[in-house]
């Protein structure tokens, strides 16, 4: 599995891609990794915060339910909350088929860019996945 | 087996336990007796006990708990081994019968009371009560309780059980004192932003019938939840069901349980669609298997204690299943016409007996009403009524202490009409 | 190779709804002897509804007929064994069922005048009393109606008690092996809760334990023998960690199985627990309840206990509600008391040494199990299990087969599953517990078919994968179940 250079990593399986957007400022787009959802099983339902929500990095925004569990999913880094992907409240198993492209969760203007310090890059991510199997 | 297992004797079983542990004396409790012996042990209890027409008594109790006749063939199906001795339906490939049992109780419950989804079933009235507000207060995110007074006092004492230990405001807001209906001015004073919910019961702990849409329309307006509860189901053969309620939350003891010196009983939760994932306890869901045909299982369940642990909807766990199957063949056995014609039936017989008695409120009642004492009081008709072999209504001083002098008399499709006018004789003296 | 079961045609049958049409009636009431009342002028025209819409309408043989086939459908104790861990299937005695039925018992109604219901309150006396003794704590309280509610109110109490003394405090401490139900509990009772690790036996850790109790710890709460089925052996230094810090012991009493008549946990430092009725005294699980969850507590606590409480006069019982420092009422009324009717003619049954020689036999049986199933199947911790054990797929998982797929080839067999995956502190866990209730030949059945399973995962591991294959229903989709739910017939 690819995990895309331009994407940052954390240890609980996330990933955030930030761009930044002119008149908006630094947006993160946030989702969980390829491995997490292969280790959740199949998706059932996705509890996302609302738009305008704020977020403190590395606190539990929202959670992902599979048939027998739940996992939290935590904010690589803070701010408020612009987006959510609606698509995900009809096809949870989109976070399954594309958990790095289309089945982003959030996205969230970007309080403090320093917040991406210390995630991990794709090349150290995989050493991590592959560390942890 | 002692030999595979390594051991000399069965004691050694127990060396694990450190001796400090241990008991080291036989338990004080008498050695076992034969089954004839607990027949007549149980018996002799009886005989000490009053129920249903046992020792010759008729009775007019209801307040929350209703005689009614059970069909045979309620026990017929539920002393069936493969109900009675099964488990609960984790494992669905051999637990279809359950599944679709409780799958058709779903159903039911959400067309007898007007709502989209039931769950398979609450411990009883009082301790789904508190759990709808539980509920209320996590959709909304408030965390007042509004309670009608009129609400059976025992579903509100376990409500303020529940809520002094999370620190949740109740408060109690009461009635009109001619019609026994809610005192709308009093609700509308209390009702406010930070109310999560008002409760109500129709009919009333008074037997008098609510008006739920003007309730409905009230709490709306300030953002509150309407949670609707009842403890006579079988009023619901000829009541409105509360289609404007957003939670119910009642008791199905009508529907043949018997009243066992009170409880095991069966509750019930139902809501409106969008409340689905907040709803606590079992749910079962409809799907297929591999070979597409239809099957039940067990769903959603992550609200539960099992997988959600801390941050569950609730820590049920058991239900009351076998109970809920009860009510289950009684709804299919009555099914459409009979809980109406037996709700007509029970309506007949206490509307006679208020015609003998005069009713203490002038709201509309279905098989309950308060009626007063009047030149006897309470206490001494009801202990002529014994000596009649007659066990006269609730006598309300205990929990409404400004209705001192007052009974709650409840007739039912099983009262006697020569019983009826016995009692009126009592009271009329 | 397969011994229990052979195939066999059962009958199909449809939802109730499904098979309903108009005019059909499974009922009967007697003529009125009173005049007819019009619902409209009684009780308003907008508060009438004309029938329930949807409500099935069929005959009563159609009643019977529905109900038997589905019943066919289930598992149950009655058709063999469930090694169902810490749940004790144990035979449901009938005889449970015909006392309960007694008229003057199952008619009675709570609010007849006391003098009518002395018989009703002796067998409510008699079992409190019982269950004292079997416990060895000072009261009981019958009120909770299942083990979840009797966490509850336990916790309730502690809660109370240390109010009363100045402040209810803020942790639950619970071990990290411990039933989903003791951490959903504390939360409810508005603590926060902290998950304890369990040391590499499987146990409490000490050290752990006396370096997280704190003055802001209200109580520990423990199962005792533990979800491995192993006693805790540092069980009474464990209570008297908490007690040195004015905190309390919670034993969730689930695995009383393994002692009653054997040890006491009033005598090894337990302040509060709950009983499970439909566990350890036999009354019948239908599917999911009704249960019982009585309280048992020492001497302390009994001031806080719910209201009422029953009270012996000179010839006479009475409901007591001057109990001016009671957490309230959990529960209507005084308690699920037709379960008490069953637990109790189970213990009169039994009597004392009848119930002392169902714990030996109970765990006599698990431990059989545990020799004969060793050489197959990890045991992850080797410490000596009372009446349950807990294996794990560590040796069967290399080729793709984990608990679950074992659990459902089982049915294939003739058997219910163990509990799965559960506690969740083993890897893959397999759960199993027999109960008394057993003999040797239904427990070698059970061995046999565990071990014939573990010769298919060497060899054909598939057919254990997609297992089961000889039930009515295969493996239902839960996933669409959960994506999708549908949680009603609709027309």
């Amino acid at each position: 599995m690819t995990y895309p250079e331009s994407y940052r990593y954390t240890k609980e399986h996330e990933w955030v891609h930030v761009v930044n957007e002119s008149g908006v400022g630094d947006v993160a787009t946030i989702g969980i990794t390829f491995h997490a959802q292969s280790e959740l099983g199949d998706i059932v339902f996705v509890d996302l915060p609302a738009v305008g929500a704020k977020l403190e990095k590395s606190a539990s925004f929202g959670s992902i339910e599979s048939v027998k569990a739940v996992s939290d999913v935590y904010a690589p880094v803070g701010g408020e909350v612009t987006e959510n992907n609606e698509a995900l409240t009809n096809a949870p198993e989109k976070v399954n088929e594309d958990p790095q492209g289309a089945g982003w969760l959030i996205k969230v203007r970007v309080s403090n860019k320093s917040d991406l310090d210390g995630l991990m890059t794709a090349a150290q991510y995989e050493t991590y996945v592959g560390a942890e199997s | 087996m002692l030999a595979v297992c390594g051991l000399q004797s069965a004691d050694e079983l127990f060396s694990q336990i450190p001796a400090e542990a241990r008991l080291k004396r036989p338990l004080d409790l008498a050695p076992g007796i034969s089954e004839f012996e607990i027949v007549d042990y149980f018996k002799s209890m009886a005989e000490k006990n009053a129920g249903g027409s046992s020792r010759g008594f008729a009775s007019f109790l209801g307040a929350g708990v209703y005689n009614h006749y059970r069909p045979v063939v309620v026990d017929t199906v539920v002393s069936r081994g493969e109900f009675l001795t099964s488990y609960t339906p984790y494992q669905s490939e051999i637990s279809q019968g359950t599944l679709m049992t409780i799958f058709e109780f779903q159903t039911m419950i959400c067309q007898l009371t007007g709502m989209d989804v039931a769950n398979a079933s609450m411990y009883d009235g009082s301790t789904a009560v508190p759990e709808a507000a539980m509920m209320a207060i996590r959709v909304t995110g408030r965390q007042k309780v509004l309670v009608a007074r009129t609400v059976h006092p025992e579903y509100r004492d376990v409500m303020g059980t529940y809520a002094k230990n999370q620190g949740l405001p109740v408060q109690e807001f009461g009635y009109d004192a001619d019609s026994g209906q809610i005192d709308w001015k009093d609700l509308e004073a209390k009702l406010d932003k930070q109310t999560a919910c008002v409760i109500i019961q129709s009919p009333n702990f008074f037997g008098i019938v609510e008006d739920v849409k003007k309730a409905a329309e009230l709490a709306h307006a300030s953002g509150a939840l309407l949670v609707f509860t009842f403890s006579e189901a079988v009023s619901l053969g000829i009541l409105e069901p509360p289609r404007d309620a957003d939670i119910v939350a009642g008791e199905l003891q009508s529907f043949a349980i018997s009243p066992s010196y009170g409880g095991p009983f069966a509750g019930i939760m139902a809501a409106k669609e969008k409340f689905i994932r907040q709803l606590p306890g079992r749910l079962v869901g409809q799907t297929t298997d591999t070979h597409g045909n239809r099957a039940f299982c067990l769903t959603l369940a992550t609200r539960e204690q099992h997988i959600r642990r801390e941050k569950a909807t609730s820590n049920i766990c058991t239900n009351q299943a076998l109970i809920a199957l009860m009510a289950t063949v009684y709804m299919e056995l009555y099914g459409k016409a009979g809980l109406h014609e037996l709700a007509l039936q029970n309506l007949a017989k206490a509307h006679y007996l208020g015609s003998r008695v005069q009713p203490h409120f002038s709201g509309p009642y279905f098989n309950e009403f308060v009626a007063a004492g009047d030149g006897l009081s309470v206490e001494e008709i009801s202990e002529e009524l014994l000596a009649r072999k007659i066990i006269g209504g609730l006598a309300l001083k205990k929990f409404y202490p400004e209705l001192s002098n007052t009974m709650l008399l409840c007739a039912t499709e099983m009262t006697k009409r020569a019983d009826m006018d016995a009692l009126a004789e009592t009271f009329n003296q | 190779m397969i011994r229990k079961v052979r195939q066999h045609i059962s009958q199909n049958e449809d939802l109730i709804f499904e098979r309903s049409s108009p005019g059909k009636i499974g009922y009967q009431l007697p003529p009125l002897d009173v005049p007819e009342v019009d619902p409209a002028q009684a009780l308003g025209t907008a508060n009438v509804r004309d029938g329930i819409e949807g409500f099935p309408e069929v005959s009563e043989v159609e009643v019977i007929r529905h109900f038997t086939r589905l019943s066919t459908w289930n598992y149950a104790i009655d058709l063999g064994m469930y090694p169902l861990g810490s749940c004790t299937m144990k035979y449901n005695p009938r005889i449970n069922e015909a006392v309960a039925r007694i008229e003057g018992l199952a008619w009675a109604h709570p609010y007849q005048p006391e003098s009518l219901s002395q018989g009703a309150m002796e067998v409510v006396e008699k079992l409190e009393s019982a269950l004292c003794e079997i416990t060895g704590l000072d009261a009981v309280t019958l009120q909770p109606a299942a083990g979840a509610h009797g966490e509850l109110t336990g916790i309730l109490l502690v809660r109370a008690l240390l109010e009363s003394k100045g402040g209810p405090r803020k942790r639950i401490l619970v071990p990290d092996s411990a039933h989903g139900t003791n951490p959903a509990t504390a939360g409810i009772a508005g603590y926060s809760v902290q998950n304890i690790p369990s040391n590499d036996q499987g146990m409490i850790d000490l050290e752990q334990l006396s370096r997280v109790v704190d003055e802001d710890v209200a109580a520990l709460m423990v199962t005792n023998p533990n979800t491995l089925g192993v006693f805790e052996e540092n069980i009474v230094k464990a209570t008297e960690i908490l007690h040195s810090k004015g905190a309390m012991v919670y034993m969730d009493g689930a695995n009383m199985n393994a002692l009653v008549g054997i040890a006491r946990p009033g005598d090894f430092g337990i302040d509060v627990m709950h009983i499970n009725l439909h566990k350890t005294f036999s009354t019948p699980h239908g599917g999911g309840g009704p249960g019982g969850g009585p309280v048992a507590v020492k001497k302390h606590l009994m001031p806080f206990l719910p209201v009422p409480r029953l009270k012996r006069l000179q010839d006479s019982l009475t409901w007591d509600y001057d109990c001016p420092q009671t957490i309230g009422k959990v529960k209507a009324f005084y308690g699920n008391f037709g379960v008490m009717v069953r637990a109790l003619a189970y213990i009169l049954a039994h009597g004392g040494p009848g119930l002392r020689n169902a714990t030996v036999d109970a765990v006599m049986n698990a431990n059989y199990i545990r020799h004969k199933l060793r050489p197959y199947f990890d045991l992850p911790y080797d410490r000596p299990n009372m009446h349950e054990v807990v294996f794990s797929d560590d040796r069967q998982s290399p080729k793709g087969v984990r608990t679950g797929d074992i659990a459902k080839r089982l049915i294939d067999y003739g058997f219910h599953p163990y509990t799965v995956s559960f506690p969740l502190i083993v890897h893959g866990a397999m759960m199993i517990e027999p109960t008394e209730t057993e003999s040797k030949d239904e427990l070698d059945l059970f061995i046999d078919a565990m071990i014939s399973i573990a010769q298919e995962i060497g060899e054909t591991p598939d057919l254990v994968k997609t297992a089961p294959h000889s039930t009515r229903t295969t493996r239902v989709d839960e996933v669409t179940a959960a994506r999708k739910p549908v949680l009603r017939w609709k027309p």
